[in-house]
């Protein structure tokens, strides 16, 4: 069976969701060889292997760190020349696409961005991809050479399918351009204790409505009652109230969780770019006629400071 | 000392009418307005400001490659303050992807002559965020990308790239190929004297032979993926909408919980 190249996204070893869902859709176009760089690769291998991963190429070199995106490729580059993989999948971070662009580029193949499902097809895998502001799906394949594909997070569920996940040494060699490009500084994100808002399962979202940073406060709590992600419109943004990081949208994150509960935001083209591919939406805005009910399975026309926290207060009551 | 610096901007279908597709599964471009991406303003206003800040001689030239009608989106940028315009226009590039363009502009690039080449994150309509690293490639220079924030000085460009789990500070050696966020910055908007200035400023326009590329390089046919289908997105079924009068929270509550999120 053909092996289907997987590169890791993970942290100090720690492998982050959306790789564990390319895992499953790796097993639907071949056998998944993952590919896992800088400190900590090794203690990927686990996780891997428990979700699929027949071999785990691993290389820990201080590079990857210490510049920006070109490492990455060196050792994809070598991991396809080592095991000539049907494909290539990659997850859709900034990054990511940045580094299957590059890739793709050198191996002389296409490149697809953002797929949010892939199969089989009989001339390579077939990647479904939803453009337009979600209003269109298309489905595309790569013509030439080796596909390499990058995948939005929450595309497929995490499987457990124990294999082998032996870990091999992957040889490296860098090239000229590796260590153009310095990092100089590196400033973790403080961690809210929130889920990463991309893969979280339910992303909770103010708008104009919320109407004043102290007013997230709100948000928050019902984002804490359901163990949710906290996402935020451009108005929002730009108004200084919540964080960049957060925003929701065209020029923002693009989010496809189970559930979206959008609050005080009106549905503006932008910002439906951004979450119209999430499996339940729920609004809560005082304008009836906000476009964005237009894309509900429930809405609420009311005041959100009202309905918010009467909506958390009954989740946890439920919760108990 | 001079600088150099290259824009790389698009012209998209407005993303408030009604986009889709053409016969051949290409961005149907007839039936929509199309308009410099607001995207690419950002990119425009920093090599602005770059060149506002700096003592060398500076030159900012803005780069696009699309149909006629793209000249809309290089008019804009000279009126906000670029000093010229190259426009590639060549009936074989229609259809060219990611990969084709980023050859197209990594040639005029080269035509032209730069230190810096300043992009947007993405383009508004195909949102792939790949031309920026796909041109440092193929130039052969460190990619300063998703700068939140950008400065040049002494052959030197810094940055900040805002990443999901980190803020870093950037720093490579010119020429290099930046890319910038919305994060970057308010574009100006033209002023008159601007949009006066901007008619007088030269626009000049290269074809595929120009470049010396081959038509087969580019457009529908020398693409390296492939479209097979493009459907609408069936239109959402109605939900259901109750008008809260005391009992919003609670409703909602009933409904989250039938659908088991709770």
């Amino acid at each position: 069976m053909a092996e289907v190249l997987v590169y890791v996204d993970h942290v100090d070893g720690a492998v982050r969701k959306p790789t564990l869902e390319l895992l499953t859709l790796a097993r639907r176009i071949g056998e998944p060889v993952a590919v896992a760089l800088g400190a900590g690769a090794a203690g990927t291998a686990a996780a891997l292997a428990e979700h699929g991963a027949v071999k785990v190429l691993t290389h820990e070199a201080s590079e990857y760190a210490d510049y920006l995106v070109v490492p990455k490729v060196d050792a994809l580059q070598a991991a396809v020349a080592a095991v000539s993989p049907a494909a290539v999948l990659v997850p859709s971070s900034a990054e990511g696409k940045e580094i299957a662009a590059r890739l793709a580029l050198r191996l002389g193949s296409g490149v697809i961005t953002d797929a949010v499902d892939l199969e089989a097809g009989d001339e390579g895998p077939v990647a479904t991809q939803s453009v337009f502001a979600a209003s269109f799906t298309t489905k595309s394949r790569v013509s030439k050479g080796t596909p390499v594909i990058t995948v939005k997070p929450n595309s497929a569920a995490v499987e457990a399918a124990p294999a082998a996940g032996a870990v091999e040494a992957l040889q490296v060699s860098f090239s000229e351009q590796a260590t153009g490009t310095k990092v100089i500084s590196r400033t973790p994100r403080e961690s809210t204790g929130r889920p990463e808002l991309t893969e979280a399962a339910i992303v909770v979202s103010g708008g104009r409505g919320v109407n004043g940073a102290e007013n997230f406060a709100i948000i928050e709590a019902l984002a804490d009652s359901l163990g949710a992600a906290v996402g935020a419109s451009r108005a929002a943004v730009d108004a200084g109230w919540y964080p960049h990081t957060n925003q929701v949208g065209q020029t923002g994150k693009s989010v496809s969780p189970q559930l979206y509960i959008a609050n005080g935001i009106s549905g503006a083209i932008q910002h439906r770019a951004g979450m119209q591919t999430s499996k339940t939406i729920v609004a809560v805005n005082k304008d009836a006629e906000a476009p964005i009910f237009d894309l509900v399975d429930y809405g609420v026309v009311g005041d959100l400071f009202d309905v918010v926290p009467a909506l958390t207060e009954e989740i946890k009551a439920r919760k108990g | 000392m001079s600088l150099r610096i290259v824009v790389t901007v698009k012209y998209v279908p407005d993303a408030t009418g009604d986009r889709h597709f053409a016969d051949d599964l290409t961005v149907d471009r007839d039936d929509v307005d199309g308009l410099l991406s607001e995207l690419d303003e950002y990119a425009v206003e920093q090599a602005l400001q770059i060149s506002e800040n700096s003592d060398d001689d500076v030159e900012v030239t803005v780069l696009t490659v699309g149909p006629e009608d793209a000249k809309d989106a290089l008019r804009k940028a000279l009126s906000m303050g670029a000093d010229k315009a190259i426009h590639v226009e060549d009936d074989d590039l229609h259809g060219t992807d990611a990969i084709g363009t980023s050859l197209v502009l990594a040639k005029a690039i080269e035509k032209a002559g730069f230190d810096l080449v300043v992009s947007g994150m993405a383009s508004t309509d195909g949102t792939m965020g790949v031309v920026p690293a796909l041109l440092a490639e193929r130039l052969g220079v460190p990619q300063v990308t998703l700068l939140s924030e950008v400065s040049v000085e002494d052959g030197t460009v810094k940055g900040r790239r805002d990443g999901d789990t980190a803020s870093e500070q950037l720093q490579a050696s010119l020429p290099a190929v930046v890319s910038v966020t919305d994060q970057s910055g308010e574009a100006r908007y033209p002023s008159f004297k601007g949009i006066m200035a901007a008619k007088k400023k030269p626009v000049e326009s290269w074809d595929l032979s120009d470049l010396e590329i081959d038509a087969e390089e580019v457009g529908l046919e020398g693409a390296w993926t492939k479209v097979e289908a493009a459907a609408q997105r069936p239109a959402r079924t109605a939900g259901t909408i109750v008008k809260d009068e005391g009992e919003g929270g609670k409703q909602l509550a009933e409904f989250l919980a039938s659908q088991k999120f709770i």
